[in-house]
């Protein structure tokens, strides 16, 4: 019998990977053990087949049911030369050339599969986290030098003092002085997909995560506030969280310790503006998702008016390794005050989109280029938003700038959620501009007006410099409009929202008078 | 969360069974969006009722369930078609052409965005991001992704819901 894999992560079964399970079942049956794991995040291949061999795996991807009968005529089953194989799979250079740790998993687990989770070193960190004081497991974490993966990136290690240090007063409702862990699963950034890979592809390592952030702070109850828009994540969550608790890692009595923690998803109603902590506080309350003014500091006075850790999901699934290998391990990679690994993720008009963990410090044109294979339609990249709907577009003349949190700010960007996409030389960034304003307006809580009113006038101003109508006193308004939404919003979507348009203005300037022109009248870049 | 099977609107028994679905939920400190999401999973939209009914049983006023009833993009105050089909439109499917899909899907449905097929089959809805972004353009088709979207891909899926295979 030969074993087969293939990834059952959703971006795997939404390019047919069920189909082509069901093909290879249906003919192969007996002779093949198929087993669905989680992906490699290489997604331009998937669905990728891998066929184990006595050298290693070798990869088929992206198949067809249709490229079934050439396979099977080549000898799929021993690894069999064709037009589609990859050779050995760990040996391909997208792979070979990441430093993957919180991803270190991938392709290598079946995502609900407990005895998977532990060969692949999973528990370990919890176990040496419950041998150690809620002071040491923190002391790690800040020696680690993990920064907040979700987009503020503010030293994880910090926040858990606080919460650790703060007294949790009486709550009624929870009959106990409660403090809590929350994970940002909102994920709302256009170009990411790192957290849903955690959750769909090893949802046990963000429990874990979650798990020493609780023993860490004397947390004792959890929640996951995930996006309405990741129904598989959350089947696959569900599943997990219950097998957790048959296996006593969740529950009273964690491991036979003395500890207890009890954990829940809660679903997000499609909101962009969940994501930021605040407002998914107020949402997870049960109310409108308005943020709330800064301080008090969630860490202090957070979901329900206790003490709470709010993290993204990378951040926590972070954690279970640094426990492990210790603070100092993880801090090794990376530069400067960006320390560890951080997971990228190409998309967008990219040839090779996927997952790339990477130490901080790799340029951009490396990940474009040498990860990216350049852009999916063969034409010049034209530039790239990093960082989510609030990120700057970056032309080409940055690409040598190293992704790190200070080299990006220094030229305007940011890393944001590691989210990067590319646009190619026909894409019509005026257009991209005015996307930018109209997402604000959307998406706007309405809390304040600079950001409720201010993107609906940036809109109109836009479209008015786009039909050429008093192209200078317009611009001079549309930077008055950006000004202001800068400085006087409450939260950084009113307060980033301006970014996108003003790095268009600046390096694609031209841009905004396209409207009347073709779409690869950008072509000159 | 499977596709929506619209129900016959008695008024009395929607009231009864929302108030099922909140004594199952409201135990938990901030319910509101758990029940509002079972709410629309057994109804495929939040009744107008519901407003009124959820008050009472949490103790809020109408205002302040309506408040949120009406903040978050996912909930819908009218029953959808048999399936919603969502079409992707933020940046990395924007880079990948999804402008255009969306016109040529708008075209082939005869419809705008929140409004449902004449038949009663399909609900477009706009959404941005699913997490498909490598594979872009991306829809969603009640609660299955389908990346890498072509118009005659999505032609070939509304053909198979048709003939009761999707
Ligand atoms: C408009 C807006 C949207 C945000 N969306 C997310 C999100 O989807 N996921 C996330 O983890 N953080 C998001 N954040 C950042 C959070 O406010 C917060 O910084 C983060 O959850 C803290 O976790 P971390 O320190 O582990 O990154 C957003 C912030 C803003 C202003
Ligand atoms: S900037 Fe916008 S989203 Fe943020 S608080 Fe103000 S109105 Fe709300
Ligand atoms: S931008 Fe469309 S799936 Fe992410």
């Amino acid at each position: 019998m030969t074993r087969l894999y293939l990834s059952c992560d959703s971006c795997a079964l939404s390019v047919g990977a069920d189909e082509l399970a069901q093909a290879l079942t249906a003919q192969l049956g007996e002779q093949i053990d198929l087993q669905r794991t989680s992906t490699r995040g290489m997604f331009w291949l998937e669905p990728l087949l891998e066929v184990e061999t006595p050298q290693g795996r070798v990869g088929y991807g992206p198949l067809t049911t249709e490229d079934l009968p050439s396979l099977l005529a080549a000898d799929l089953l021993n690894g069999g030369d064709h037009p589609l194989c990859i050779g050995l799979v760990e040996q391909h250079p997208y792979l070979a050339r990441q430093q993957r740790l919180t991803f270190a998993s991938l392709g290598h687990n079946r995502p609900l599969v407990m005895e998977d989770y532990a060969a692949q070193g999973g528990w370990s960190g919890l176990q040496r986290a419950l041998t150690l004081s809620a002071q040491q497991i923190v002391d790690e974490v800040k020696e680690s030098g993990l920064r907040g993966r979700g987009g503020a990136a503010f030293p994880t290690g910090i926040k858990w003092q606080t919460v650790l240090d703060a007294q949790a007063p009486y709550h009624r409702g929870f009959d106990e002085a409660v403090k809590f862990i929350v994970c940002n699963a909102d994920e709302g950034d256009s170009g990411t997909f790192s957290d849903r890979l955690v959750m769909e592809d090893n949802p046990f390592q963000l429990i874990e995560g979650m798990l020493i952030a609780a023993l860490a702070t004397g947390a004792t109850r959890g929640y996951i506030y995930l996006r309405a828009e990741y129904p598989h994540a959350h089947r696959v969550l569900q599943q997990a969280i219950t097998l957790a608790e048959q296996q006593g890692y969740l529950g009273e009595a964690i491991l036979g310790s003395h500890h207890r923690f009890h954990l829940q998803v809660r679903l997000a109603a499609g909101a962009y503006i969940c994501g930021e902590e605040t407002a998914l506080l107020e949402s997870l309350e049960g109310k409108r998702g308005m943020v709330r003014a800064k301080p008090p500091l969630p860490a202090l006075e957070g979901l329900f008016g206790q003490p709470t850790v709010v993290n993204n999901v990378i951040s926590l699934a972070s954690v279970p390794l640094i426990l492990n290998k210790g603070g100092a391990y993880y801090r090794d990679f990376g530069q400067g005050r960006s320390r560890g690994t951080m997971p990228l993720q190409l998309a967008g008009n990219i040839r090779q989109g996927g997952l790339v963990e990477v130490a901080f410090g790799v340029t951009l044109r490396e990940i474009l280029y040498d990860f990216g294979g350049g852009s999916a339609s063969g034409r010049p990249i034209k530039a790239v938003q990093i960082g989510g709907p609030l990120g700057a577009y970056i032309p080409p003349a940055h690409f040598d700038t190293p992704l790190d949190y200070e080299a990006l700010a220094a030229i305007g960007g940011m890393v944001g959620h590691g989210g990067i996409v590319v646009f190619d030389d026909q894409a019509d960034l005026g257009q991209m501009a005015a996307f930018a304003m109209e997402f604000c307006a959307l998406e706007s809580c309405g809390k304040c007006t600079p950001c409720r009113i201010g993107s609906t006038r940036a809109q109109e101003v836009l479209a008015r410099i786009r039909q050429g109508e008093d192209a200078e006193d317009n611009l001079a308004l549309l930077t008055d409009l950006c000004d202001t939404m800068e400085q006087a919003s409450l939260c950084a979507l009113g307060g980033m929202a301006p970014y996108p348009v003003k790095s268009i203005v600046k390096y694609f300037g031209e841009e905004l008078h396209s409207v009347s022109q073709t779409p690869s009248a950008g072509g000159q870049h | 969360m499977a596709a929506h099977i619209p129900l016959a609107p008695v008024e009395s028994s929607t009231e009864a069974r929302i108030r099922t679905l909140a004594s199952d939920l409201k135990q938990q400190p901030g319910a509101l969006l758990p029940i509002l999401h079972a709410v629309q999973d057994t109804f495929g939209y939040v009744p107008e009722c519901t407003a009124a009914v959820l008050a009472t049983e949490l103790a809020l006023s109408r205002a302040e369930v309506h408040g949120v009833i009406s903040f978050y993009h996912h909930f819908r105050t009218r029953p959808a078609g048999a399936h919603v089909l969502h079409i992707c439109r933020a940046e990395a499917c924007q880079s990948m052409g999804s402008a255009a899909l969306e016109r040529d899907i708008k075209q082939l449905l005869n419809i705008d965005y929140h409004q449902t097929t004449a038949d009663g089959s399909v609900t477009l809805e706009p959404v941005y991001c699913l997490g498909n972004c490598a594979c872009s353009p991306n829809i969603r088709l009640d609660d299955a992704i389908h990346g890498r979207m072509t118009l005659a891909r999505t032609e070939r899926l509304l053909q198979q819901l048709k003939e009761g295979q999707a």
